[in-house]
C-alpha cells in the first residue's frame, strides 16, 4: 500500500509540474496584457497548485464498475435458473436507464454524465428486482421512472434523496402488481416468450401464510427458489457483497445492522408454532430481497448516512421495518419499502450522529 | 377599479396565482378527489359557487363583521353556503354526491375559501371580491381537471369514462391510489413553475431591453442637444 502512495505521491507531483508550466506562461502573458507598461513576470517556483496532490485511481466510474462487477455472479446464477430471458431483462432495463439518463440530461441541458456509469447500475439493480417474466415495457417504465423522477428531477446522481431502483420496483409494484408478482418456478427456464411461465409460490409468500417453504435452507441459500431474479442466491450475493466489503466499496454497518437485526427479530417472535426458532430466523434472512438489498442498495452512497453510526441506526430502523411489514403489512416483502423510508429519514440521522467538532466542546448530557 | 383591473385580477386567479398550483393551498382536496375527471370537475364547481358566493357576502358584511369573531363569522357564512350546494347535489346529482363523499362537507374547511375571504373579501367592494372568488374557483378547478386528466388516462386508461387506450392497456393503479396522487401532483407543480420561471426570464430579459433602448435614446438625446 505504502509502495502504491508514494507512487502516487511522485506522479502526482510530476502532474503538478506539468501543469504549473503552462499555467504560468498563461497568467505572465495575460498579466502583460493589462499593464504593457511595467512587465512582470511570475516566477515559476513561486506558482503554486491547489490541493489535492495526492490522487486515487476511485471515480465514480470505477467504483459503479465494482458493484456491477460484483453483481455479476447473482445475474448470471439468475440467469442459470429463470432461463435467457433473465438476462435480457437486464439488459433491456440497463439499456433504457442509460438511454434515459442520456436524453434527460440533453434535454434539461445538463452535462452529460452518463458515462460514470450510475445509470447502468441503477438499470441493472432495477432488473434484477423484476420477476423474469417482466414484459419489455414494464422494465422500460420502470427504468424511465428510476432516471427522469427519481434520480434527475431531484437533481441528478448526488442529489437523489431515494434509491432510484428501488423506488422505480415499488412504483412499479403498486402499478402492476399481477405482472410484478409472476414469479417462476426456479428451473423452469424461459427463452424469450414468458407466456409458459409456471407460476409458482416463493417462499416470502408461504412464510405469509404461516408455513414453512418446501424449500430446504441449502436450496433457499443456494437460491433454488423463486423470487426475482436477482435476489435468490443468497451465495453469489454474499460472494458479491464480500467482494465490496474488500475492496473497501462499502462499509459493514449497514448490512450488518440491517441483517442482524432482521435476524434478532425473527428469533425473537418466531410466527410459525412448532418450528425452532433457528430455523424460522434463517428462512426469513434468506428468504426474499433482504440480502441484495442489504449489501447493494441500503449502501447506496448518496442514499444512506455518512457516519458509522449513522449506517447502524439506517440498517436497524430498516430491519425493523422489513419484519413490521413481513409480520403485519399488506404485502409479503418488505425491503423494498423499509429501505426507501429509512432513505427519507437520512437527514436526521445524520444530524443526530455528526461527529464532534476536533477540539469543540463536549455536548452536556442533561 | 377599472375594467382592465378587473381583467388583471380574474387572470391573476387562473394563472399568476393559481390557488392550487402556485399558492399550494387545497391541496387535501387536490390529492382526494381527483381519481376520476367527472369527480374533479363536481369537486371544482361546487367549491367555486362556495368561493363566489361566500367571497360576495362577506364583502357585504365586512364593515358589520368585528374584527375579533371574524374567522368564526366567516366560517358560519362557508358552511351556510356549503350546505345548500351539499342539498343541491344530493338532489340533482346523487351519484357525484356519493363518489365525493366526505370531502363535499369539507369545502366548509377548504383553506382556499377561507383565504379569499380573510385576504381580499373582508377588505374589498363586491364587484372585484365575486370576480376574485369566481376566478380563484376556476383556477382551482382547472388543476383538478388537470391532475385527474393525467391520473385517470394512466390509473384507468378511459377519460371522462371513455375509453381512450383500448382494451387492452394495462392500467397502472398507482395512479389512482393516494402515491400516484402525490407523484403526479407533484410533477405537475415541477411543470408549472418551470414554464413561471421561463415566462418571468423572458419577461425581465425584455424588461431589460427596453430598459437599455431606452437609455440610449436619452443618451442620443442629449448629444444631440450638446
Amino acid at each position: 500500500m505504502n509502495d502504491i502512495k508514494k507512487d502516487n505521491i511522485v506522479l502526482a507531483e510530476a502532474e503538478a509540474k506539468v501543469e504549473s508550466k503552462p499555467e504560468a506562461k498563461v497568467e505572465s502573458k495575460s498579466e502583460t496584457k493589462v499593464e504593457e507598461s511595467e512587465k512582470i513576470t511570475v516566477p515559476e517556483l513561486l506558482t503554486v497548485t491547489s490541493s489535492p496532490h495526492l490522487r486515487h485511481r476511485d471515480s465514480t466510474r470505477t467504483i459503479m464498475l465494482e458493484v456491477i462487477f460484483a453483481l455479476l455472479p447473482a445475474l448470471l446464477w439468475g440467469t442459470y435458473v429463470f432461463g435467457l430471458r433473465a438476462l435480457l431483462v437486464c439488459i433491456v432495463c440497463a439499456g433504457s436507464c442509460y438511454i434515459a439518463e442520456y436524453v434527460t440530461q440533453l434535454i434539461l441541458k445538463r452535462p452529460i454524465t452518463v458515462s460514470d456509469c450510475s445509470a447502468l447500475l441503477t438499470g441493472l439493480l432495477l432488473g434484477m428486482n423484476l420477476p423474469a417474466t417482466a414484459p419489455a415495457w414494464l422494465a422500460i417504465v420502470g427504468s424511465v421512472f428510476a432516471i427522469v423522477i427519481v434520480k434527475q428531477l431531484f437533481g441528478g446522481l448526488g442529489h437523489n434523496v431515494f434509491n432510484p431502483a428501488l423506488a422505480a420496483r415499488v412504483f412499479l409494484t403498486m402499478a402492476w402488481p399481477s405482472y410484478m408478482t409472476n414469479f417462476t418456478a426456479p428451473f423452469d427456464r424461459l427463452l424469450f416468450s414468458s407466456a409458459d411461465a409456471v407460476a409458482s409460490a416463493t417462499p416470502l409468500a408461504s412464510l405469509k401464510h404461516g408455513a414453512l417453504p418446501d424449500a430446504s435452507l441449502l436450496d433457499m441459500f443456494l437460491g433454488k427458489i423463486g423470487g426475482t431474479i436477482g435476489e435468490v442466491s443468497a451465495l453469489f450475493l454474499l460472494l458479491g457483497g464480500v467482494y465490496l466489503l474488500i475492496r473497501k466499496i462499502i462499509t459493514w454497518q449497514i448490512p450488518v445492522a440491517y441483517i442482524g437485526t432482521v435476524a434478532l427479530l425473527t428469533f425473537l417472535f418466531p410466527q410459525i408454532d412448532g418450528v425452532a426458532r433457528w430455523e424460522f430466523m434463517l428462512y426469513e434472512v434468506l428468504a426474499g430481497g433482504l440480502i441484495l438489498g442489504a449489501f447493494f442498495m441500503a449502501t447506496d452512497y448518496v442514499t444512506s448516512p455518512s457516519t458509522s453510526w449513522g449506517r447502524v441506526i439506517f440498517g436497524a430502523g430498516a430491519g425493523i421495518l422489513v419484519v413490521f411489514i413481513r409480520y403485519f403489512g399488506g404485502y409479503p416483502e418488505g425491503v423494498s419499502f423499509s429501505i426507501l423510508v429509512m432513505n427519507s429519514l437520512v437527514w436526521y440521522i445524520e444530524r443526530i450522529t455528526r461527529p464532534r467538532v476536533f477540539g469543540g466542546a463536549k455536548k452536556k448530557h442533561a | 377599479m377599472t375594467l382592465s383591473g378587473l381583467a388583471k385580477q380574474f387572470r391573476s386567479g387562473i394563472v399568476d396565482n393559481n390557488p392550487v398550483l402556485i399558492q399550494l393551498l387545497g391541496m387535501c382536496p387536490t390529492l382526494a378527489t381527483t381519481t376520476s375527471v367527472s369527480n374533479a370537475i363536481g369537486m371544482g364547481l361546487a367549491a367555486t359557487v362556495v368561493l363566489t358566493c361566500s367571497n360576495i357576502l362577506i364583502s357585504l358584511l365586512r364593515k358589520f363583521i368585528p374584527k375579533q369573531v371574524r374567522i368564526a363569522v366567516f366560517i358560519v357564512i362557508i358552511s351556510g353556503f356549503v350546505t345548500a350546494v351539499e342539498l343541491l347535489m344530493k338532489a340533482y346529482f346523487y351519484e357525484l354526491y356519493g363518489a365525493l363523499g366526505i370531502f363535499l362537507p369539507l369545502i366548509v374547511v377548504n383553506c382556499i375559501i377561507l383565504a379569499r375571504a380573510e385576504a381580499f373579501a373582508s377588505k374589498n367592494p363586491v364587484l372585484p371580491s365575486a370576480i376574485d372568488g369566481l376566478s380563484c374557483g376556476i383556477g382551482f378547478t382547472l388543476a383538478l381537471i388537470v391532475v385527474a386528466s393525467i391520473r385517470e388516462l394512466l390509473g384507468n386508461g378511459t377519460f371522462l369514462g371513455f375509453q381512450v387506450f383500448g382494451e387492452n392497456y394495462p392500467a397502472a393503479v398507482v395512479f389512482i391510489l393516494p402515491a400516484g396522487a402525490f407523484l403526479t401532483l407533484g410533477c405537475v407543480i415541477a411543470a408549472v413553475q418551470t414554464l413561471k420561471n421561463k415566462a418571468d426570464a423572458k419577461k425581465s430579459e425584455k424588461e431589460a431591453v427596453a430598459e437599455a433602448v431606452a437609455n440610449a435614446a436619452q443618451a442620443a438625446a442629449k448629444e444631440v442637444q450638446e
